[in-house]
């Protein structure tokens, strides 16, 4: 990961001194244990605040839509789709942006690693030779890192930037033999009421604040559709009809142009796994269309496109 | 009576009293988290947590709250009048609030309990509900209470405030209620001195572990201009997501929207938490929006935390340093570091 | 504990289109319950929020002078959700009014003085208000010299046109009427933008307050010519709008800065505003 960091700082540097863009996004260190925070860098000066480790989560393709300007940014995997997602929605030009492309390992669950500590609270955390180690207050733990990779992370078959104009690391293995779905399956299984339990089960302590929504790359539009009001489409208090129609909805939305970064479900206060909702849908785009999102650059969505061969029955 | 103590094997038995005297709130575990909630059990306390990731404001404000119901009927002869709708304002009693949190309150009721105009639910609730509080023996890294104006064991906005000893605990009245609560309870002891000197230590050594980030005076030194033209809002809107993390879990964000939901014939008017956060807060009719731009909505918060509310109050910020924003902000936008920028003498261009 | 959530039921009396592209309409509302009108005691220069039940409310500034009796009138700009149901509503209907809220124009200081008015648009509603109410045989001997500088883009859209007319003819008020452009042949007013005909016709500064409500742009231009008049800024008075909800400085929505614009507004001074910040 130093490696990383150092080939960040050096390409920002040039790239800022060099004028080539107008700013360089990353990571800066966090304030507490397992969190950084995306940071724009303006002046080559400043470049030493960048850094990379395995708390990298949030999906910097999210501060690029709609950006004026020339912007350097680094990319993981997920990231990279995202960026070719951006590109095919017009929301960003390829001239407009240098990756930095960040072959990636996985990043670390900052849940689950604070529940393993069980309450006691986390002052540092130190990463080497695929462990990991906590200290706090009466707190010492040694862990494996691959057994606190956030969910997406651990399922991950693009770990290698799919665009990029310079790599700040050698490509990784790809993950081989990995079942994406098995969540997907479990709840397949379920009969209609255990399914409708389990969701409502599983939203139950959103609060609304839609964190999930606005980390997510895709999530744009300038009104969401739960901020319309001619007509309303949505309630806006937490009664459960109006919770659940916001996820549902979301997760149409962004079928056939989410990543499975893993964004939502880092930045949800409360924890709520969003992803039940959007692998469903990646699963059956998958099926139906034999596409994922962001691999192809010029491959759009499959919802946003009409093609003569589309299995639907009314369109024809 | 102004002192006892409560050994901890009486602990259960007093919650099932106060149980059966008022609607007992308390911390519950849930998952990894604790949240405070209406004890049907005194077993359902788990006082072994640091505080609550969702503040107790709730159970004053809660998030979303039916005001009125009215029919829209056409042959009904009340179409279109509002009502208000029942609701069950008995006593009751917040056992295990931590002092921050309780302050929180305090700093909220200047909102909605004015000379002039009450806001009828807050102030019902505020009325009818007893705060027992539990001192912070152990502060977080991410707790700053003392840079604000509180501390670990601070008793203002509390009834009763509560020191974890080895074997029990130092209860302090901090109020009148509170005294009056403490004569009227069994299973108390008299509190002796050795346990009196041993609650004394607990605290001075909690104050000495709350970090001190910033120091909050030059906010009320600094003209409100000045802070808001400040180069920084930028660079430090440059991350946030404009989610409503922050605002929903701030025990001191009391801000809201007022919406109608029809049914058929039957609607309620209700009220749900809304955020500076949103772009939406502030979008006029007529498509005009004062905080269009995302650090606009960021400086916001800020301002008004650490600087209007001192203004406009004369007392100290709308912020308890209680550390919820600083551990939930999904990318990690520290207030404490927002403060320091604003509280700085001088500032260094980025 | 009254409860300042709740409104008055009112039942729409009249509504009365007042501008050519519909976009305006004034509602005359009558109190259900009769004593619910003193309760009502309003000033000129406050709002109240009308309340649609099941659409939600919004803060209309009364037009009505308190010296108008057994009614109020909002006139009301279609813009969003709840106002364009209103705008659907007939005669006979019920809705809410929750008010008075908000300050009001500092009718103590403006005694024994010249009045000037400059209006734009459909900003003129307070307005209307404050001029009645001075006009009214009770209160003229109050104040100076009125005059009043009010215009709109062009003669379909000036509100209150018939009392507009009425007024011109007057001698106790001095009123310029202006519309942006006309194809009328036999216009009688000004036409001009208001700023530049507040320059021409020039109102005297002595002794004299200036209250300026209109679009931003329209007050933008206007504020430069009346302080070469020679108004000071303690001396100019405005209107603001904001988004509101609760309407009573609870909801935390409509602040600048350490001001809510629905209780310690909605009417400022520009010396006031030049120690907030600049946003709203």
């Amino acid at each position: 990961m130093h490696t990383y960091i150092e080939a960040i700082r050096k390409a920002a540097r040039r790239l800022l001194t060099e004028k080539r863009v107008d700013a360089v996004i990353g990571f800066r260190k966090g304030t507490i244990p397992f969190m950084n925070e995306p940071v724009l860098v303006k002046h080559p000066d400043q470049v030493d605040q960048l850094t990379w480790d395995s708390h990298c989560g949030i999906n910097l393709a999210n501060y690029l839509g709609q950006r004026p300007g020339k912007v350097a940014v680094v990319a993981k995997g997920c990231d990279s789709r995202n960026i070719v997602v951006h590109l095919l929605e017009n929301q960003i030009q390829r001239d407009q942006i240098y990756i930095l492309g960040a072959p990636c390992k996985g990043m670390l669950d900052r849940r689950r690693l604070t529940a393993e500590c069980r309450g006691r609270e986390p002052h540092s955390v130190e990463e080497f030779d695929g462990r990991i180690r906590i200290k706090g207050r009466d707190l010492e733990l040694d862990l494996e890192r691959r057994a606190f990779l956030q969910d997406n992370c651990a399922i991950c078959i693009h770990r290698n930037p799919v665009i990029h104009d310079e790599l700040v690391g050698e490509p990784v293995a790809e993950q081989t033999g990995v079942d994406r779905y098995e969540d997907v399956r479990r709840v397949e299984q379920m009969t209609s009421e255990e399914r409708w339990q389990y969701f409502d089960d599983l939203i139950a302590p959103c609060l609304r604040c839609y964190a999930c929504r606005n980390v997510c790359p895709v999530c744009y539009c300038p009104t969401c559709f739960v901020d319309e009001s001619k007509p309303q489409w949505v309630g806006k208090s937490v009664d459960p009809t109006d919770t659940r129609t916001f996820h549902l909805l979301r997760a149409y939305h962004v079928a056939g142009r989410c990543t499975d970064c893993g964004s939502c479900e880092r930045a949800c206060p409360v924890g709520i796994k969003v992803r039940q909702f959007t692998k469903k849908l990646e699963r059956d785009i998958l099926d139906l269309y034999g596409y994922e999102a962001g691999l192809i650059a010029d491959q759009r969505p499959p919802l946003d496109t009409y093609r003569p061969g589309d299995p639907e029955g009314f369109i024809k | 009576m102004k002192e006892a103590y409560l050994a901890k094997d009486k602990l259960l038995p007093l919650v099932g009293l106060l149980m059966a005297r008022y609607r007992v709130a308390a911390p519950v575990a849930v998952g990894d988290y604790h949240q405070f909630q209406i004890l049907t059990q005194p077993e359902q306390l788990d006082l072994t947590y640091r505080n609550t990731r969702l503040s107790p404001k709730d159970l004053f404000h809660p998030q979303s709250e039916k005001l009125f119901r009215f029919s829209t009927a056409a042959d009904d002869p009340d179409a279109n009048i509002l009502k208000e709708v029942e609701r069950d304002q008995g006593p009751r009693l917040v056992f295990g609030i931590r002092p921050c949190d309780a302050r929180a309150l305090r700093l909220v009721d200047v909102n909605f309990d004015t000379a002039d105009c009450q806001d009828p639910w807050w102030v019902e609730r505020r009325r009818n509900t007893l705060l027992v509080g539990l001192g912070c023996t152990a502060p977080c890294a991410t707790c700053f209470c003392s840079a604000v104006g509180s501390g670990p064991f601070d008793p203002g906005g509390l009834d009763l405030v509560l020191t974890e000893l080895a074997d029990g605990y130092a209860v302090a009245a901090a109020s009148e209620r509170g005294e009056a609560l403490l004569a009227d309870l069994d299973l108390l002891s008299a509190l002796d001195q050795d346990r009196a000197a041993a609650a004394a230590e607990v605290q001075k050594t909690a104050a000495g572990t709350v970090a001190r980030p910033f120091d909050p005076t030059p906010l009320g030194d600094k003209a409100m201009t000045e802070l808001f033209q400040s180069p920084f809002w930028e660079e430090v809107a440059f991350s946030c997501i404009n989610c409503g993390t922050c605002t929903f879990l701030c025990p001191t964000c009391w801000c809201f929207d007022i919406q109608d939901e029809v049914q058929k014939d039957a609607g309620v008017r209700l009220r749900n938490w809304d955020s500076c956060m949103f772009p939406l807060f502030t979008l006029h009719g007529s498509g005009h929006n004062p905080r269009q731009q995302k650090p606009q909505r960021v400086r916001q918060r800020f301002m008004h935390k650490f600087k209007y509310y001192i203004d406009k109050y004369g007392d100290g910020p709308a912020c308890v340093g209680c550390g919820r924003c600083v551990q939930f902000c999904p990318v990690n936008i520290d207030i404490r570091q927002v403060v320091a920028l604003m509280t700085a003498r001088c500032v260094c261009p980025a | 504990m009254k409860n300042p959530y709740l409104p008055y039921p009112v039942r729409i009396d009249s509504i009365v289109t007042e501008t050519e592209d519909r976009n305006l309409k004034t509602f005359k509302l009558v109190f259900l319950n009769p004593e619910d009108e003193n309760k009502f005691a309003y000033q000129a220069g406050q709002f109240a929020e009308l309340s649609v039940p099941g659409l939600g409310e919004i803060p209309i500034g009364i037009a009505t002078s308190p010296t108008e009796k057994g009614f109020i009138m909002f006139t009301v700009n279609k813009v969003g959700k709840v106002s364009s149901h209103l705008h659907n509503m007939r005669p006979g209907d019920v809705m809410g009014v929750r008010g008075p809220l908000g300050n009001w124009y500092p009718w103590d200081k403006l005694k024994g003085k010249n009045v000037v008015i400059v209006g734009g648009g459909f900003a003129f509603t307070t307005l209307r208000s404050s001029i009645v109410y001075m006009l009214h045989p009770d209160n003229r001997a109050d104040f100076g010299g009125i005059t009043v500088v009010y215009g709109a883009r062009n003669p379909g859209m000036l509100l209150y046109k018939d009392e507009l007319v009425a007024w011109e003819k007057r001698d106790d008020i001095l009123l310029h009427i202006t519309v942006d452009g006309t194809n009328d042949p036999n216009w009688p007013y000004n036409v001009g933008f208001v700023p530049a005909i507040t320059k021409t016709k020039a109102p005297s500064s002595d002794n004299a307050y200036a209250i300026v409500c209109g679009p931003p742009i329209m007050i933008k231009f206007t504020l430069p010519v009346l302080t070469d008049l020679g108004f000071a800024p303690d001396r100019i008075i405005t209107s603001l709008e904001m988004r509101m909800k609760c309407g009573i400085g609870m909801c935390g929505r409509c602040n600048i800065g350490t001001e809510y614009v629905c209780k310690d507004g909605p009417v400022f001074t520009f010396e006031q505003l030049s120690r907030l910040p600049n946003e709203y």
